[in-house]
């Protein structure tokens, strides 16, 4: 070792050269729909591809509807998710019911989909407590707001299952931007140091904002960020639903046998704007973007993988697409039966037993409200 | 029943809530092995062993995180932040997070963690570590705070806050550590949080206070006694939510009130018990409730210490004004 260290050339850039080698992007399905690497092909039946193809179309028509109601002002705060279908339906996919979701806030696909219903993302998005009162036995939190704090949270989670000895996951997700964060690297750091059983997604849609990944950092790729915290990481093209399956399904099996997190870049891109709430792309993204990206649209591709096995049919989507949008009116329609907050609908949530201030001030809403 | 320091009664608090329930989990930087920078926990680990009291990497944010995350797997997280100056590296755990989970999940998830972490000058640290910054804490809807000045009091307010399902920042003056030895039950007791104690009777004057400024105002009641002013001193022991009614009875019954903190004037809780007052006491007041509180600089240089913190002679000197008013 020491001689070694004593003969080599102090070389830094090449360094970095070895490094950026080794981050290269898992892809099974190239955009023609055709498997492109049959090594790592996960093992799906076809009813299982079907109900993943199903779910994105769902979750692309959920994301149309959710546009347009809150255009209507049905629907308060959202962030748009078409485009990262594959990169968010893949990997819920790849989970188990005992998994712990840790989403960020454009991440209210994978934990609908993991059991809150719908009606109650619709409420969350409103903005109504009963929106994130987690039915019993879904294991998810409320989106996370603050980006980066679901990183710290989600390596607390994994250490609990550790200690628990639950065969199970934490897993999150954030953004590109979000990478940039100190809570990004400490939540890593920490379920690496722990070898908590942990799965940490950067869904890599190129923008934060307005602001271009290439200004987050001068990291080639963002999973090379895994090496600071000493565990693997892996890119993946992730308008690919079988390489972010596999990926994540790897990472899964890793980490419940006791090896530890895996951080996850999957490359995927938003079509719509940042959130509904005056972000315009055009702004700051070339419509020669746009296109590129489009060509490279998760559904277009699995689409025609499924067709080519004989899995699918325009009939089998259109059924797909018509549950959705019957699936979503209901789901609006229970949102709006849900009663209307009240002051002390909201002291009452705050501890378990009200404070003295909170006491008096009780007191002084229950009396206004009762008039 | 055994003599005991603070620090003592802590380390006797954590290893009674150890044992009580197997969700307590104690973590921190340099709290496992080595006992904590201040002896806090020492032996825990020996004891409990390193599933129940371990150390974490270097990054209180990352603390704060793994609290969120245990709570939500029931565990019952007793993080240390080794000293309150860098809770603002944690800020958004504690008052992004652990005060709004019960909120935001509409009742469904709890935050059981009690942060324990000292404070307080008067022992020439360095920069960051001494500030008072319980006034941050205290202004964060969902979080208790406690303070306690008294080995009795430390030993029974952390198990409460400990027992406590939402989050409690425990801050421990380190002036208090070792300065003084009483008598501490061995066994576990509670003191019930949001509950001030008359430390001394008084009928001309009441002292509100908390941490080492309980033990100043002691210390000045006893001269302006010699003096013939008779002054009740409260200890709130928990600064957020106060204990309005304690205070209330005190201040109609005197008819006259100082607050004293360490704390910066602008910074604190003194402002807010003196608006408690004047809302609640008015017609009881004879004179104005003023404040014994530090300049409104940053905390001093460590060799400026004496002549910036307040200490008993700037109560005894501020109750006089009220007294003759």
């Amino acid at each position: 070792m020491v001689s070694k260290t004593q003969n080599a050339k102090l070389d830094a850039k090449k360094t970095l050269e070895v490094v950026e080698e080794q981050f290269q992007t898992l892809q099974i399905l190239n955009e023609s729909g055709e498997i492109v690497n049959e090594a790592a092909m996960p093992d799906l039946s076809d009813e299982q591809l079907q109900e993943l193809m199903r779910r994105m179309v769902y979750t692309r028509i959920l994301d149309q509807r959710s546009i347009s109601l809150n255009r209507q002002g049905r629907l308060g705060f959202y962030a748009p998710t078409a485009g990262q279908e594959a990169s968010q339906l893949a990997s819920q996919f790849a989970l188990e019911k005992e998994d712990f979701i840790l989403p960020g806030y454009r991440d209210v696909p994978q934990i609908v989909w993991h059991g809150l219903p719908l009606s109650q993302a619709f409420l969350w998005s409103r903005g109504h407590f009963q929106g994130m009162q987690i039915p019993d036995g879904v294991n998810v939190l409320h989106p996370q707001i603050i980006i980066g704090a679901q990183y710290v949270q989600t390596a607390g989670v994994a250490l609990a299952f550790k200690k628990r000895g639950t065969k199970a996951v934490a897993i999150t997700y954030t953004g590109d931007g979000g990478t940039s964060q100190g809570d990004f690297y400490e939540g890593m750091n920490f379920a690496g140091a722990y070898k908590a059983p942990a799965i940490f997604i950067a869904q890599n849609n190129r923008f934060a904002i307005s602001t271009p990944v290439e200004k987050q950092s001068a990291a080639k790729t963002l999973a090379q960020k895994a090496v600071a915290a000493g565990i693997p990481g892996i890119q993946v093209d992730g308008m690919d639903p079988l390489a972010v399956y596999a990926a994540v399904r790897e990472a899964r099996e890793r980490a419940i046998n006791g090896e530890g997190p895996t951080f996850i870049e999957t490359l995927t891109y938003r079509y719509g704007p940042h959130t509904m709430a005056g972000d315009d792309p055009t702004r700051y993204r070339t419509a020669d973007l746009d296109n590129e990206w489009e060509k490279k649209d998760p559904l277009v591709r699995f689409r025609k993988f499924l067709e080519n096995k004989g899995l699918w049919s325009e009939e089998k989507e259109n059924e797909v697409i018509e549950q959705a949008k019957e699936d979503i009116k209901e789901a609006i329609k229970l949102a709006d039966a849900a009663p209307k907050q009240k002051v002390t609908d909201l002291m009452s949530i705050m501890y378990e037993e009200m404070p003295q201030n909170l006491k008096e001030q009780y007191e002084i809403y229950k009396e206004k409200e009762s008039k | 029943m055994a003599q005991m320091t603070m620090i003592q009664a802590i380390t006797d608090a954590l290893r009674s809530e150890l044992r009580n329930d197997p969700n307590v989990l104690v973590f921190g930087e340099d709290v496992g092995v080595n006992g904590g920078v201040f002896r806090a926990t020492e032996g825990l680990q020996q004891e409990f062993g390193e599933d129940r009291v371990f150390d974490t990497p270097l990054a209180e944010s990352g603390i704060g995180g793994l609290a969120v995350g245990l709570s939500l797997q029931g565990f019952r997280p007793v993080p240390e932040i080794q000293f309150f100056g860098f809770v603002f590296e944690v800020m958004d755990s504690i008052a992004g997070q652990l005060a709004r989970q019960r909120y935001r999940s509409g009742g469904k998830f709890s935050a059981p963690v009690t942060f324990r972490s000292p404070f307080g000058g008067g022992v020439h640290t360095p920069d960051m570590h001494a500030d008072s910054l319980e006034g941050l804490m205290a202004q964060t809807p969902g979080v208790k705070v406690v303070i306690p000045s008294t080995p009795y009091d430390a030993k029974g307010l952390l198990i409460s806050s400990i027992r406590d399902n939402d989050t409690v920042v425990f801050l421990e003056h380190m002036k208090l550590y070792r300065s003084f030895r009483q008598e501490v039950p061995e066994e576990s007791y509670t003191i019930p949080l949001g509950k001030a104690e008359v430390k001394r009777e008084g009928t001309d004057v009441t002292i509100v206070t908390y941490g080492a400024m309980v033990h100043e105002s002691l210390k000045a009641a006893e001269e302006l006694e010699k003096e013939g002013f008779s002054a009740e001193v409260i200890d709130l022991r928990t600064v957020s939510p106060i204990d309005i009614e304690t205070i209330i009875a005190s201040v109609e019954k005197t008819g006259r009130a100082i607050v004293v903190q360490e704390a910066q004037k602008q910074a604190g809780i003194a402002a807010n018990v003196v608006a408690e007052i004047n809302d609640r006491a008015i017609l009881s007041l004879e004179a104005p409730v003023l404040r014994v509180a530090a300049p409104d600089t940053v905390f001093p240089f460590p060799q400026a210490e004496a002549v910036w913190l307040p200490n008993y002679k700037d109560v005894i000197a501020t109750a006089k004004k009220v007294l003759t008013f």
